[in-house]
């Protein structure tokens, strides 16, 4: 698989996630810096990664959307590439417009890293095949703006489209509004583009992809993406 | 700013004659009267040296230049002369005290690079970039010296928790911290907090930062090479922080706040991209020295790096990038603006060093030149500003042996005349305190998982993060017990580094070295410089004992209001080393049926130390008796024993008794594994009567481990062969913490109401 991670100065996790592709893999993925306008025609995967692209502050991803890579990055995207934004990424392909919906500000107004479980609500994708639909995972959120907001037309386009990827929800698996940890619509925690070729979430499957880290719920993801587009 | 040299301190032999040109001062600018010198700081005393040494009246500039550079946070005049009496040596050490962060080996080839700092006083005024900018300001120091910043931590004490304030100021601080931290993308992974009333006017915010280099790519702050060009990276000049180190030196007032404009404004973004350049210049060859600007701004930067290479420099202040117009030479060298760095480079390297710095979009200018004259000649519209000899400044600055008077030992109270009370009651309430409620609230505001490596997280005796690609280890950890220090400034002096390696030992790493902060109030009280005189005693006696020298620290000294100080407050941050992640020990017990075994027993074998306890300061409500003495010689002999058996595989789960004793870190343990401990002693003994003090005493020099029944027998025999204390006080298992039978305490409502309490106390829900 041939991925690359896109670099904005400010992005974090770009090393992180550049570390689980290339431990899934055994390829070490490009790492791509934010004023390229190009990318090379043979790749397979793109990974925007976490972080504080531009210093964020002006809305999340907001900036980094109107980047030079970010308008090659869409127009790939468009032509089928898949791109896996996480946390700051995701931000970013909302503020693209390529995922539906926007990343507010946390209902509690404050910043929050810790474990957090999902339900996988589909294994019907490339990013999510390893998983079972209905299971239950626990991945870290780290995250100031991740309360995810649709307008009711777009949250039932994308519920009635299967186009979100994991919830929010208790150790059992049960979606309550009680963790939902930013108030983000419908627990949403990840969604995908219309095909599933694009997908967005704040929690980061990257930092629990070993059992030393803690737990390695997030490793499927990878091992999904490498399958899928090796 | 850092501490002065205790070992090498490098001179340049005789500094030519001050005779200089008449100096230009811009019409504009004040003249400098008795009270423009009183406003500066400078005693009566201090600005006659600095006639003398000038041998001329200086103008405006230099004053504050003076002013800045003699100020107790840049200068340690009133500590330097006690500083000097702690260990700093040892073998793994490859830089002790003196540059911007004390520098350690940790084998393959790797360096650990870490330091603590305060940003005390401008947190108070202003919370959130007063400790935003106090992270700022230590990670900079770290990898001003090459090292990649891999963890953060910080050690907060705040006022009384129904103090008006304390509620805005701990909400400030935290989202500060995280705010600058989470951007920069260095995990922080530990750090502790207090409440205490004598912190209402004066919080302490000691941030620290550990880093990693290559052991042979580690850069200094010496310049050298008559002719280098220095320059000047990072952020703009602007008008912000003047004065901050000033201010930092003097106490507060009721008129305090209006010092809000001193106080810098810290941009994180710019941080991650001047680290990321820094370090992509410093792979290559072209640094010859690099210092941050920190405390003190250019002035200090500049001061130090051309003293400690015997130089001096040429500076033209119209090339400093500026952020605002019209700024003059005296704001120029005073303004304390974040991120920003002066470096020395290798002729011929400027166009590379550039390029990199304009991928990162950061200013880069060329502003000075070194010299031989050892004076620093600042320039501006084509005038010379200032023109001052640089080791008088750096390095004769005033060094005071302050009157000092030892703290009288507070009388040892028996266990048996400290009143009893329901174990239950004692223990549902030590849980829920300020001090040892679960401090989650704030450290879920903080990235802990950022970079990848974080094998131990918040919430543990010490934090371990991987060395990254590698499966070994740094273990950290910052402690200090106030309490114990004001009671008994030596014997809290040692508590303080013996906690720290207690820490880092039970997580199974080799202690290694420490940084200090050191936070007092006024020197020139004789109690208070004694109460520094004593735990620098205490500490030095601690730090030979265990083999865990100082590196590198800081010095933190007025935190007064209105003539009210604080606890002394000399916090410790510790690093260690683990050389196989496989065995490392963690807090919460694993399974059910697995025996616990305290190491360590309380002094005189009966009982426990109830002196300064939590359950007679926080239960009976009495600040009150001599803190526990610490045996240096039993502190190691437990220790090493404890991380004999963590490195043998043998023991994965341990955990230290401090604060609030046994049963407290009996109930950490069961909240954290979520199972159930039966406690049980053996009435045929008198070592736990009366039972109180055994069960909330604390005794030092302790670990309680749990293992299965199988090793459990193993071990005992061992520590009886070394002679080290050792005994069977319960049995994991169940939903409850028992003692000797009877109604236990269903540890899911007692770990409710120690993640409560915080979370309320900052909603308002419940008044603490």
């Amino acid at each position: 698989m041939k991925a690359a991670v896109i670099v904005f100065p400010a992005s974090n996790c770009d090393r992180d996630v550049a570390v689980s592709i290339e431990r899934t893999s055994g390829v070490k993925p490009l790492m791509v810096w934010h004023r390229e306008t190009t990318l090379p025609d043979d790749l397979d995967l793109v990974v925007v990664p976490g972080g504080f692209s531009y210093g964020d502050y002006l809305r999340s991803g907001a900036m980094a959307a109107h980047s030079p890579i970010m308008r090659e990055v869409k127009s790939r995207s468009e032509r089928g590439l898949p791109v896996l934004g996480i946390c700051n990424g995701f931000q970013i392909l909302t503020e693209a417009g390529m995922l539906p919906g926007v990343l507010m500000r946390n209902a509690r107004l404050r910043f929050i890293c810790r474990d957090v479980y999902l339900r996988v609500e589909t294994h019907d994708s490339l990013f999510t095949d390893r998983y079972e639909t209905g299971e239950t995972v626990r991945i870290p959120i780290a995250h100031h703006d991740g309360n995810y907001f649709a307008d009711d037309a777009t949250l039932k386009e994308i519920e009635d489209n299967r186009q979100v990827a994991f919830r929010y929800c208790d150790e059992e698996g049960e979606v309550r509004p009680e963790v939902n940890p930013n108030g983000s619509r419908a627990n949403i925690a990840g969604v995908f583009n219309r095909d599933r070729t694009v997908l967005g979430m704040m929690p980061h499957p990257e930092r629990l992809a070993e059992d030393i880290l803690g737990g390695a719920d997030g490793k499927p993801l990878f091992l999904s993406l490498v399958e899928a587009l090796s | 700013m850092k501490r002065p040299a205790t070992r090498c301190v490098m001179r340049r032999p005789g500094a030519p004659a001050p005779s200089v040109p008449p100096v230009s001062a811009p019409s504009r600018e004040r003249s400098v009267t008795p009270e423009v010198v009183a406003e500066h700081g400078l005693s009566p005393e201090e600005y006659e040296l600095a006639l003398g040494i000038l041998g001329r009246a200086p103008n405006m500039t230099e004053l504050g230049i003076f002013s800045v550079m003699w100020s107790e946070h840049c200068s340690y005049k009133s500590s330097k002369k006690w500083l000097k009496t702690l260990p700093t040596e040892a073998p793994w050490v490859i830089c002790g005290p003196g540059e911007n962060a004390g520098v350690i080996d940790i084998g393959d080839g790797l360096a650990c690079i870490f330091k603590m700092e305060s940003h005390n006083h401008p947190s108070f005024i202003e919370p959130y970039q007063g400790a935003a900018t106090g992270v700022g300001g230590i990670l900079r120091d770290v990898f001003t010296m090459g090292a990649r910043p891999v963890a953060n931590l910080n050690a907060l004490r705040f006022g009384s928790p129904d103090h008006p304030k304390t509620r805005h100021l701990v909400s400030g601080v935290v989202a500060g911290i995280g705010g600058y931290g989470n951007c920069v993308g260095v995990p922080t992974v530990g750090g502790e907090v207090n409440f205490d009333p004598s912190y209402n006017g004066n919080i302490l915010v000691n941030a620290m930062t550990v880093g990693i280099a290559a052991k042979d790519r580690i850069f200094y702050s010496g310049a050298s090479g008559v002719g280098n060009p220095v320059v000047y990276v990072g952020s703009k000049t602007g008008r912000d922080g003047i004065h901050g180190a000033t201010m930092a030196s003097a106490e507060f007032n009721a008129d305090s706040e209006e010092k809000r404009p001193t106080v810098q404004v810290g941009d994180p973004f710019t941080e991650k991209l001047l680290i990321e350049a820094c370090l992509e210049l410093m792979a290559t060859d072209a640094i010859v020295a690099i210092q941050d600007m920190g405390a003190a701004g250019l002035t200090s930067s500049s001061f130090e790096m051309a003293s400690k290479g015997g130089l001096g420099i040429d500076m033209d202040l119209d090339k400093v990038p500026q952020r605002e117009r019209g700024m003059t030479a005296y704001e120029l060298m005073l303004s304390e603006s974040q991120e920003r760095m002066l470096m020395v480079l290798k002729p011929g390297k400027e166009a590379m060093a550039r390029a990199i710095f304009d991928k990162w979009e950061l200013d880069f200018a060329v502003v000075g030149t070194l010299t031989d004259t050892g004076r620093m000649v600042l320039r501006m519209h084509g005038a010379v500003v200032a023109d001052l000899p640089i080791d008088p400044l750096a390095q004769a600055s005033p060094e005071y042996d302050r009157p000092w008077t030892r703290t009288e030992r507070p009388p040892v109270v028996k266990p048996d005349d400290v009143p009893a009370r329901d174990w239950r009651e004692v223990l549902k309430k030590l849980i829920a305190s300020p001090d040892l409620a679960s401090k989650r609230w704030i450290w879920e505001q903080y990235d802990h998982m950022v970079m990848g490596d974080t094998v131990q997280r918040p919430g543990g005796d010490a934090a371990v993060v991987r060395i990254h690609g590698s499966n070994r280890g740094l273990a950290m950890t910052t402690d200090c017990t106030p309490r114990y220090c004001v009671a008994d400034p030596r014997e809290g002096g040692k508590q303080a580094v013996a906690e720290a390696w207690r820490n880092l030992t039970a997580v199974g790493a080799r202690p290694l070295a420490l940084t200090d902060n050191m936070n007092f109030g006024n020197p020139q009280k004789p109690e208070i410089m004694g109460q520094f005189v004593e735990v620098c005693e205490g500490m030095a006696e601690a730090c030979r004992a265990l083999d865990f020298p100082v590196v590198s620290g800081n010095v933190s000294l007025y935190n007064e209001t209105s003539g009210q100080g604080i606890l002394p407050t000399p916090t410790i941050g510790g690093v260690g080393l683990l050389n196989d992640l496989g065995r490392m020990a963690t807090l919460p017990f694993r399974r059910e049926g697995d025996v616990v075994v305290l190491i360590g027993d309380a002094i005189g074998g009966r009982g426990g130390w109830l002196g300064r306890s939590l359950y007679l300061r926080d239960i009976l409500g009495r600040a009150e008796y001599a803190p526990p003495e610490v045996n240096l010689s039993i502190e190691r002999r437990n220790g090493d024993f404890v991380r004999g058996l963590i490195e043998d595989g043998r023991v994965s789960t341990c955990h230290d008794v401090s604060d609030g004793g046994l049963l407290v870190a009996l109930a950490e343990m069961a909240m954290a594994g979520g199972i159930g401990v039966s406690v049980s002693t053996d009435p045929s003994q008198a070592y736990a009567q009366p039972l109180h003090a055994w069960l909330f005493g604390e005794d030092q020099g302790r670990y309680l481990i749990a293992v299965p029944e199988h090793e459990a027998d193993g071990i005992q025999r061992e520590a009886s062969r070394v002679g080290v204390p050792c005994r069977r006080v319960g049995i994991t298992g169940g939903e409850t913490l028992t003692v000797d039978g009877g109604e236990g305490l269903s540890v899911a409502s007692l770990k409710a109401a120690h993640e409560a309490w915080l979370p309320n106390y900052m909603e308002g829900l419940k008044s603490p």
